[in-house]
């Protein structure tokens, strides 16, 4: 587990950072003992912001929840340091439940008779602009783009007419505009030709007419408002799995197992094809693309992971469409080795750039691997995430687990990689130079229950009885040969890493736990 | 409680603040009204404050409260109080929607040319700095847009803050102020002094033109034709021309594109001499780029370029390259190319043409796509005076037949709104041998628009031959349709004979359409005696009183 020996890294202070011990700091949505877990309220997307000071999670109903951080003190610093991002703090991010609005709903697509889920497949933020949160949302089909702001609750507190009265005169219409709503025209147009000529026909006199006021109006409080200000539809032949923002504020892709496509996000009439794997004759399909991120600081490059495990770096300045990569990184399977499950496993689930774009983490089915995009040979590092499975993956096969989607994160400083794994599980590896940490933990408010026992060592029964016990239903845990115990429905999927702190935030079913170190 | 007669200002002055944004919206339209109602003073003191608090608004409010208040300085009392707009507007510079922002510093820039200059200096110039200093990048964005109007007046010292000022948005950190500044320093650069021009403003261009966004420095070769204008010819050589020449080589395809589309106005600016040396090798470079889209945009100029070259440099350079393109790979730049080709005649003259153009002209018009034959054929007049009439119909009858028969109908649509062109172009014996049987096989097309624009069409023909030539040609063959056993065909007759009814004249419309309609009257379908009925009223004004 060596990592990169490139400059930023080897910049470090010599030697390996001790190892995170991590710490329980939240948790949303916790399950009570014997709770079923409603199919709608199981997360499926976590993201944090540029800063750090807000956390989104989408889930399978179409929700989106905002979450913002608490313990930064806000009144000290100027906005346009907001802009920007990371700035140190001592106590370790907590968060508060800050609004949630309904992003997606379900849709039924006539033409193809299809019908069209409202889970949110990713979520990511946008430039931050006047105070107001931007972020995109997107499920199998369709972008919208969200504004969340505050908004003042008006009160009108004095007026020219009295409300009540002014409905009455507008019956014998003079004011049909307030008051006669059938007035609307079907283009939105008003027909009040009557007052209109009324109002221009009359003389005012020069100094104006002083028995007229303004409205009066008080603010009192506040409320979050969320808006859907653009829905990118319409683009997509297949299921989106990704979008990602480009680093110049203005574009975002969208990438579905066939194509990706570029937008600007002001429009969202027009999109541009970028990359198309799709044959002529879908009977020569071989590979479908399973990711795709923008360089967090190269407009121009981005990189998109396929089911046959390799990742492709392309340059949007050498084409109009991006058939041909620039970079290809892949890793020839040993000789030999070759199984019916070897495929399967390689498809690459989630590909992420490290902050400074030097190297991208990608999982597939067994393991997490570091690339630097300036080595195309082979992995830098690679790290087993539940090799003690490798045995089962006909099991797994049989109940389709083996297709299941992990996430992968980068810690802030590009020191550490996290992902997930089953029964709640997950771990987080040193790539640094020197480095073996490793570490697992559970999703549960004493994470590192299971620290101690390491894939080899034959698992304490008890806590799989408990958890047993806890679980509303459902398969029952298995035990393999060793002891082990491994639960294919308790899944840990998505997680988060915090962009400069050393904080995950990671979903089992429908709960949101947040751990720190 | 107000007067009577004062209900309807008073009622859209409380609907400001209806919940309604429909209303809203109403009131917002008419605050012309609203402000001479109150009157000028009342206006400044309370509307105007009024409205600089109202920023919480929808989008579509805010956008219309950003148009009213451009043209609002007559109701504040004149261009001496014109400064009391700023502050709405000002806020309105801040929102996050790009529309209102916009339409806010166009308000702005409307009102600013206005104002008197030492009102500029107070109130105006100070807006430009509080925006570019804004916390948030909306405003300094906006800021990018005012420093033109600002500037002419500011004093020496000022102009020299506004000028560093804008320098830093330039280099700002947030590429959408980067994008915005660039779209604007050829408009402010205009009001500046040469002796800046060369040294300040070239400074900024070269380091946008470096920025590492793509977007930054394609806004950037936008700027170069109009900064080029500006300078020197010779001072345009030394700083423009390196760049753009380095810009039309950019990895980037869509900086080359950007730099095909610009490059013949840069020739203007430059003069002929390193339009020569330097501008015609990267034109042609451009025209043989590998990217499709380069070579789309670059065919589409080649007319305009060739204008500014001397016919000899565009027979040896440019013509060779319009020879491949014509034979491109991509059907979309042998598509460009047909629709500019043929004003590339003038330029080379007659020989030249003859020799040179007219092969790559025939091949167009044998061109497999569609788009690429119909660009040709839309340009017909020019085609005629270049290569006369007997060549041309020897080689397009082909073209137009295939297209006629185009198994799409939109482009049976496109030839077909050609037609009267063509027939005007060819003349009446030409179109009576080769074409008069087609447009009379579109009246039994398929699809319903090809029959309406084929109806269409004859009315065209009747207009452009006159009445004797449609009556041996059209009317016969119209009418003998109406025996045919589809209701939907004998409808299209029906349709034609009310269109070419008003230019028939009463006399042929009496003894020949009129009984055809009458019998159609007794058609066994529905449908055609409801439309009887229809083309009978508007034959109303075309017959004699006495019928």
């Amino acid at each position: 587990m060596n990592g990169g020996d490139g400059g930023d890294v080897a910049a470090a202070p010599a030697g390996p950072p001790p190892p995170l011990d991590w710490k329980f700091s939240q948790v949303f949505g916790e399950r009570t003992a014997g709770e079923e877990v409603q199919e709608v309220d199981i997360i499926s997307a976590i993201e944090f912001d540029k800063s750090g000071d807000h956390l989104a999670t989408g889930d399978r109903g179409g929700r989106v929840v905002l979450f913002e951080r608490t313990d930064t003190k806000e009144n000290g610093e100027s906005r346009r340091d907001l802009e920007k991002i990371d700035y140190p703090t001592s106590r370790h991010p907590e968060f508060r439940y800050k609004t949630e609005f309904q992003s997606h709903e379900p849709e039924f697509d006539y033409l193809k008779s299809l019908e069209i889920e409202e889970k949110i497949n990713k979520i990511r933020w946008c430039q931050t602009a006047n105070g107001a949160l931007f972020l995109l949302s997107t499920n199998d089909k369709t972008i919208k783009f969200w504004k969340v702001q505050e908004k003042k609750i008006k009160k009108v507190a004095s007026m020219n007419m009295d409300p009540s009265k002014a409905v009455g005169k507008g019956n014998i219409g003079i004011s049909s505009v307030s008051s006669s709503t059938n007035s609307h025209l079907e283009n939105g147009g008003y027909k009040d030709k009557s007052s209109t000529n009324l109002i221009n026909d009359f003389k005012f006199p020069p100094g104006g007419i002083p028995s007229l006021r303004l409205p009066v109006v008080s603010y009192n409080e506040t409320s979050l408002v969320s808006r859907c200000r653009r829905v990118y539809a319409h683009a997509h032949d297949y299921h989106i799995n990704s979008i990602s923002n480009n680093s110049d504020g203005e574009t975002f892709i969208s990438a579905d197992d066939l194509r990706i496509n570029l937008w600007n996000l002001e429009i969202s009439n027009q999109s541009f094809n970028i990359v198309d794997v799709k044959p002529v004759n879908m009977e020569d399909l071989t590979e479908v693309i399973t990711c795709a991120e923008f360089h967090p600081t190269h407009c121009s490059t981005l990189a998109y992971s396929s089911s046959k495990g390799s990742i492709r770096l392309i340059d949007l300045r050498q084409s109009a469409l991006c058939d041909k990569h620039s970079k290809l990184f892949h890793e020839q399977e040993a000789p030999g080795s070759k199984s019916f499950f070897t495929e399967i496993i390689a498809s690459t689930s989630d590909i992420k750039f490290g902050r400074d774009g030097r190297y991208i983490l990608s999982r597939d089915y067994m393991t997490l691997k570091l690339w630097d995009i300036n080595m195309n040979s082979g992995p830098v590092s690679t790290f087993q995430v539940h090799e003690y499975l490798r045995p089962k993956l006909c099991d797994l096969y049989e109940n389709d687990s083996i297709f299941d989607k992990f996430e992968c994160c980068l810690s802030g400083d590009g020191q550490r990689v996290a992902t997930g794994s089953y029964s709640n599980l997950f771990r987080v590896f040193g790539c640094g130079p020197g480095s073996n940490e490793s570490t697992t933990l559970e999703a549960s408010k004493n994470p590192m229950r299971r620290q101690v026992q390491t894939p080899s060592r034959p698992a304490r029964s008890l806590s799989s009885i408990t958890r047993a016990v806890r679980r509303g239903g459902g398969e029952s845990p298995g035990v393999d040969a060793n002891g082990n115990s491994f639960d294919f429905t308790t899944k840990l999927l998505h997680l988060a890493w915090h962009p400069s702190e050393n904080s995950i935030a990671c979903a089992a079913a429908n709960s949101l736990y947040m751990y720190y170190a | 409680m107000v007067d009577e007669p004062l209900y309807p200002i008073a009622v859209l002055i409380d609907e400001l603040k209806n919940d309604d944004i429909q209303l809203r919206l109403n009131s917002i339209r008419r605050l012309s009204t609203i402000a001479r109602a109150l009157g000028e003073e009342r206006t400044r003191k309370e509307l105007i404050p009024f409205l600089s608090e109202n920023n919480d608004d929808d989008d579509e409010v805010l956008l219309a409260m950003a148009e009213e208040l451009g043209v609002f300085i007559p109701y504040v009392g004149g261009i001496e109080f014109a400064h009391v707009l700023l502050p709405p507007l000002e806020t309105l510079c801040t929102v996050e929607e790009t529309c209102v922002r916009d339409k806010a510093v166009e308000s702005l820039c409307r009102i600013g040319s206005q104002m008197r200059e030492t009102d500029l200096v107070d109130s105006f110039v100070p807006l430009v700095k509080r925006l570019a200093g804004g916390e948030w990048f909306t405003a300094r964005v906006s800021a990018c847009g005012l420093f033109h109007i600002a500037y002419p007046s500011a004093s020496e010292t000022l102009k020299a803050e506004l000028r560093s000022v804008f320098g830093q948005l330039c280099q700002d950190d947030m590429p959408m102020v980067r994008r915005a500044a660039a779209t604007n320093l050829g408009k402010f650069a205009a009001t500046m002094e040469p002796a800046h021009l060369k040294t300040d403003i070239m400074q900024i261009f070269e380091d946008l033109t470096q920025d590492d966004q793509d977007s930054v420095r394609l806004l950037a070769v936008e700027g170069c034709a109009a900064l080029g204008k500006l300078l020197e010819p010779q001072d345009c050589v030394a700083h423009i021309l390196p760049v753009i020449v380095n810009f039309s080589q950019d990895k980037s395809w869509r900086v080359r594109y950007m730099v095909a589309n610009q490059l013949y106005e840069l020739c203007e600016a430059v003069g002929p001499e390193p339009t020569k040396t330097d501008l015609v090798p990267s034109y042609v470079r451009l025209l043989r780029d590998n990217e499709a889209e380069v070579r789309i945009a670059a065919a589409g100029k080649v007319t305009k370029f060739s204008r500014i070259l001397s016919p000899e440099l565009a027979i040896q350079h440019i013509l060779p390259c319009v020879k491949e393109l014509s034979s491109d790979s991509s059907q979309h730049v042998r598509s460009a190319l047909a629709s500019v080709i043929m004003g590339m005649a003038p330029v080379l003259g007659k020989e030249a043409t003859i020799e040179q153009l007219l092969p790559i002209f025939l091949s167009l018009l044998k061109d497999e796509f569609p788009d690429v034959r119909l660009n040709i054929i839309s340009k017909l007049d020019q085609v005629n005076q270049v290569i006369g009439i007997d060549l041309l119909s020897q080689s397009l009858l082909p073209a137009i037949v295939e297209l006629a028969e185009d198994r799409h109908w939109r482009v049976r649509l496109a030839i077909i709104e050609y037609i009267p062109l063509l027939a005007s172009q060819l003349g009446v014996g030409f179109f009576d041998d080769k074409l008069g049987a087609l447009c009379m096989q579109w009246l039994q097309d398929k699809v319903y628009s090809i029959r309406d624009a084929a109806a269409n069409n004859l009315k065209r023909l009747a207009e452009e031959f006159g009445p004797d030539w449609a009556m041996q040609h059209i009317v016969p063959q119209v009418l003998d349709m109406i025996k045919n056993p589809h209701y939907l065909y004998r409808m299209t007759v029906l349709r034609a004979i009310s269109l070419l009814a008003p230019v028939m004249g009463s006399e042929i419309t009496c003894s020949k359409l009129l009984p055809v309609v009458v019998t159609a009257s007794k058609d066994r379908v529905p449908n055609i005696k409801f439309n009887v009925a229809k083309v009978l009223q508007s034959l109303v004004p075309i017959v004699d009183q006495s019928i």
